[in-house]
């Protein structure tokens, strides 16, 4: 059961070839078998997933499901609140925060008949390239243990790679769905900004989060895509669209496509294997009838800079709501005020997320900000131009998302800024606001390389359904883990 | 060597929304603690603001009735510090661009002269929540009911010269925000408080002074207090050698005097930069133009309107136009008793605000309704009653007798002047008759005796006599 597309999960519920309780326990009995080796979850939700799955079995009974996905389990990233359920943002800070509600995703899986699995393990509020910086313990990667899953959202890749889950939600700041994607051969998409509500998710870098699907496939993840996206009048930044089927163009004819490769994106520190995979994925297009130019992005080199320069100062201020006052972690027998707020965040926080906090906080300051956070917002415009520029010429953008392959645990923890580097082909997304993919698009040294799909603006049922034709020509998706089949 | 005193004031006005700024939960007064904040105003992870529409109505309305420009695009702003009740940690509110800029509000000194004083900026943010120190032994309480509530934070140039300047654009700008129903400016409730900033230069000078900001003076009285004693603070420093160091200054009301707070050295750097949560705020041209067209008429119009179409002078349009309520209710007297304003003014400036005034009521709590009162007014000018009987009339309304009404009242207390020049005529007789000696005596020339007779003639009538009818025949009588 637990290889079948959720197309075809669906269709099994409906036909009573299983229920969503016999469904849920397969699922649940994976997560038993197999996480110790991933420890890919930080909760499992097993009661509630099957109360769950029971009321989505009578509602598939009673002929009257919710949406096409009722009674199907899916795990959400642990930075997505749930009412009555640990919600810990991989941080000690939230290792005690139970939250008081749902996330506008979490509710709206609920209102589609999503059954909850548990909460993924994910690097502390989000910050981090390879789910390293969790309070949890890290993640390891289904391909080889030794590897890491990639991160932030390395807990919903991991998961979904060993068919755990047969979907996770994820977000992306900087390439949290992306990368990870990538790095554990599953397919993941960053929707435009604004497409899917931030309420309820716990806030990294506000003006960048963005929640999205992600699956096995592009059609799992378009389906997914249909649950998770809608207007939410709870964050001013949600956009108020006309409702969009992201399946309806799947089967498009991809005839005509055309192709832009930015040549910045193949340049010095892109691991020439992962570039041979990218370049292969790309003739798969070509083969198919795509054409392919050169596309200009003049800035993108700037992109690492400015972002860590916005994030950081968002995160900064972002983080300040945790000082041991009024939840979350608390330091004991505080002196004095100072003394509270000093121990319970030096205590409370890992030290990636102090980083950036002193960073941002440093780029904010006073006779800082125009030589830092202003400048940085000017390369954002500018970069947002890059990309209005490339797509008043191409359908859509392809190139690596990550410069390498999957590294080892440990291997770059002391090295924070070749850590930055590695979010190079991702992190302009992020800036611009565009959507962006990530799908499996080969091997190097057994490790899944992913290719990335960057589109204009509201373009994720376009995405979809190039990704989707890239993968009714290939199988890299289909491909399971040996350990884990 | 003589000062010069200069004043700015930044003043703090709750709006009188129903829910806070960025989050539905109400905004009343008073409830029991963290009973009003919700999830938003805790700031608890994951959730965020939403402006609420009903705020920046009011800002605009604000902006407009001072003459200023409503920006079409303003920014808000996060306020980063760390203290208890400030929940996420920052403040919304705004910085470089806020909602309303560079308006003008016109005083009226005591001497009657006007001036003008410059508004810089209006700008809307939330405010933070209540330390409680004194309840917990050893640990400081949290309320966070008024984490949230919208403020709009009015601030003036350095235009003001004195304390009594800064008290009339304080107390003028404290009925505008009343007119314009967007604060109740409730100051015990600290709905509405101001910080000051106070320097001193000599005259003549072209720089100003290094300022001290005395924060939070939540009465008309502590302002005045506190810029008078800090400018006294400040020339007596200078002129012994001393300079002013800029910082921020508390008021002691207990001592009446200001202490350091902190000095800019200690200040903290709030690192500003926009809220990533919220968009810039557009306030379109329609919405502006319906805001325009749903102003009240406003203070300084209204008081123009009352000298030239009540033939008022200026003091009383003042005085009636001070609050929105008061020259309601003025104006409603004048209509319904259909007599002339003056009289009606006496009367509402007069015994009715003394009334007011000695029981701490407001206009709106008047135990006399205007209808009534014109009633009342209306008996005066009928010549039912005398001006002097209806005191007596008015102390029976605001009683409660006969529930206020004017006719009942001196109906069942007889209380109707005695008009008929027969009747009035044989009073006259009979005080002339027991008072051959003054009447003696004024005939020999004693001119001053006259209102002993008339003052007789009432007494017997139990003031009910007509005076004009007592004056004419007194007069013929003692006069014959």
């Amino acid at each position: 059961m637990h290889t079948k597309s959720l197309t075809e999960l669906s269709q099994g519920l409906r036909n009573r070839e299983f229920s969503s309780v016999e469904l849920t326990q397969h699922f649940l009995d994976r997560i038993k078998r197999y996480d110790g080796q991933l420890n890919s979850f930080i909760t499992v939700t097993e009661e509630v997933a099957l109360a769950q799955a029971k009321a989505a079995d009578e509602l598939l009974q009673a002929g009257n499901p919710s949406s096409p996905l009722t009674g199907i389990p899916l795990a959400h990233k642990d930075i997505f609140c749930t009412n009555g359920i640990k919600t810990s943002c991989g941080s000690k800070m939230l290792d005690n925060f139970v939250a008081p509600y749902d996330a506008h995703v979490v509710s709206k899986g609920q209102a589609a008949g999503l059954v909850m699995l548990g909460k993924t393990n994910m690097d502390e509020f989000a910050m981090g390239s390879s789910n390293e910086t969790s309070y949890f313990g890290a993640v390891k990667n289904p391909w080889d243990v030794q590897a890491v899953p990639g991160g932030s959202s390395g807990g919903s890749a991991a998961a979904v790679a060993a068919r755990l889950a047969p979907m996770a939600t994820g977000t992306d700041t900087g390439g949290s769905i992306r990368q990870p994607a990538a790095l554990c051969g599953i397919t993941g998409l960053k929707p435009t900004y604004g497409l899917v509500s931030r309420f309820g998710m716990i806030a990294f870098a506000s003006s960048l989060d963005q929640g999205g699907p992600m699956a096995a496939s592009a059609e799992d993840a378009a389906l997914m895509l249909n649950a998770m996206v809608g207007f939410d009048p709870r964050d001013s930044t949600s956009l108020e669209r006309e409702a969009e089927d992201y399946t309806a163009q799947l089967n498009n004819s991809i005839e005509g496509l055309k192709i832009g490769v930015p040549s910045a994106f193949f340049s010095e520190g892109l691991d020439p294997r992962v570039a041979a995979v990218v370049e292969a994925a790309i003739k798969e297009y070509e083969a198919a009838g795509a054409t392919v130019q050169d596309v200009t992005l003049p800035n993108n080199h700037l992109s690492v800079p400015a972002y860590y320069i916005i994030a950081p100062a968002e995160c900064s201020s972002n983080l300040a709501r945790y000082d041991g006052v009024r939840f979350g972690y608390r330091c004991d027998k505080p002196k004095d005020l100072i003394d509270l707020y000093k121990r319970s965040r030096a205590e409370g926080f890992g030290s990636e997320v102090k980083r950036r906090i002193m960073v941002g906080t440093y780029a904010l300051s006073a006779g800082y900000y125009d030589a830092y956070y202003l400048k940085a917002q000017q390369i954002r415009r500018l970069i947002s131009e890059d990309f209005k520029q490339a797509f008043s010429e191409v359908d859509v953008i392809m190139g690596p998302v990550s410069p390498t392959p999957a590294f080892n645990l440990g291997e770059k923890t002391d090295d924070p800024v070749t850590m930055y580097l590695s979010d190079i082909y991702t992190i302009s997304i992020n800036l611009a606001g565009v959507p962006a993919m990530s799908i499996p698009a080969g091997f190097v040294d057994n490790r899944p390389v992913g290719l990335q799909l960057i589109g204009n603006y509201f373009s994720e049922a376009k995405l979809l359904n190039i990704a989707h034709q890239y993968q009714q020509r290939t199988d890299w998706h289909a491909k399971v883990p040996a350990a884990f089949a | 060597m003589s000062w010069e005193v200069v004043i700015g004031l930044e003043v703090h006005a709750q709006l009188a929304t129903r829910s806070k700024i960025f989050s539905g939960a109400a905004t009343a007064y008073g409830a029991a603690p963290n009973t009003q904040a919700c999830s938003v105003d805790l700031g608890l992870p994951g959730v965020l603001p939403v402006l609420n529409q009903e705020a920046v109505r009011m800002a605009a309305k604000f902006g407009l009735a001072i003459g200023a420009s409503v920006s079409p695009r303003s920014v808000f702003a996060r306020k980063n510090y760390f203290y208890p009740d400030l929940p996420k940690g920052y403040q919304i509110s705004q910085y470089e661009l806020p909602v309303v800029s560079e308006g003008t509000l016109l005083i009226e000194l005591e001497d009657g002269t006007e001036k003008v004083i410059g508004v810089t900026r209006a700008h809307l943010e939330e405010d933070a929540g209540k330390s409680l120190h004194e309840d917990f032994q050893g640990y400081t309480g949290i309320d966070l009911n008024r984490a949230g509530t919208p403020l709009l934070e009015i601030v003036s140039e350095p235009d003001m010269r004195s304390a009594k300047e800064a008290i009339a654009y304080m107390k003028k700008l404290h009925s505008l925000v009343q007119y314009l129903e967007i604060c109740d400016g409730n100051m015990q409730e600290g709905s509405f408080r101001c910080d000051a900033n106070v320097s001193v230069r000599r005259v003549g000078a072209a720089e100003y002074g290094t300022r001290a900001e005395i924060k939070n003076l939540n009465s008309f009285r502590f302002v005045e207090r506190a810029i008078n004693f800090e400018v006294e603070r400040q020339i007596e420093l200078i002129e012994s050698g001393g300079k002013v160091v800029q910082e921020t200054r508390l008021y002691d009301a207990e001592k009446n005097e200001t202490r350091s707070m902190r000095t800019k050295e200690e200040a903290n750097d709030y690192r500003y930069f926009p809220d990533p949560d919220l968009l810039p705020l557009v306030v379109e041209a329609d919405f502006l133009q319906q805001v325009k067209a749903e102003l009240p008429e406003l203070p300084d119009d209204k008081r123009q309107r009352f000298m030239t179409q009540y033939g008022l002078s200026k003091y009383d349009a003042s005085v009636l136009t001070a609050s929105r309520e008061l020259a309601d209710y003025f104006e409603e007297v004048v209509q319904s008793s259909e007599c002339e304003a003056k009289l009606c003014a006496n009367w509402v400036m007069g015994d009715l605000a003394a009334l007011l005034n000695k029981n701490d009521l407001e206009i709106t709590e008047s135990p006399v309704t205007a209808a009534h009162l014109a009633k009342m007014i209306r008996r005066i000018a009928d010549n039912t009653i005398s001006g002097k009987i209806a005191k007596d009339v008015f102390e029976a309304m605001w009683a409660g007798e006969h529930d206020g009404d004017a006719d009942g009242i001196i109906e069942a207390k007889g209380l109707k002047q005695v008009t008929d020049t027969g009747a009035i005529e044989k009073l006259v007789d009979e005080v002339i008759a027991a008072n051959p000696g003054q009447v003696e005596a004024y005939r020999g020339g004693k001119d001053k005796l006259f209102g002993f007779f008339v003052g007789q003639v009432m007494k017997v009538s139990k003031g009910k006599a007509n005076p004009a009818q007592v004056n004419d025949l007194l007069k013929k009588k003692l006069d014959a």
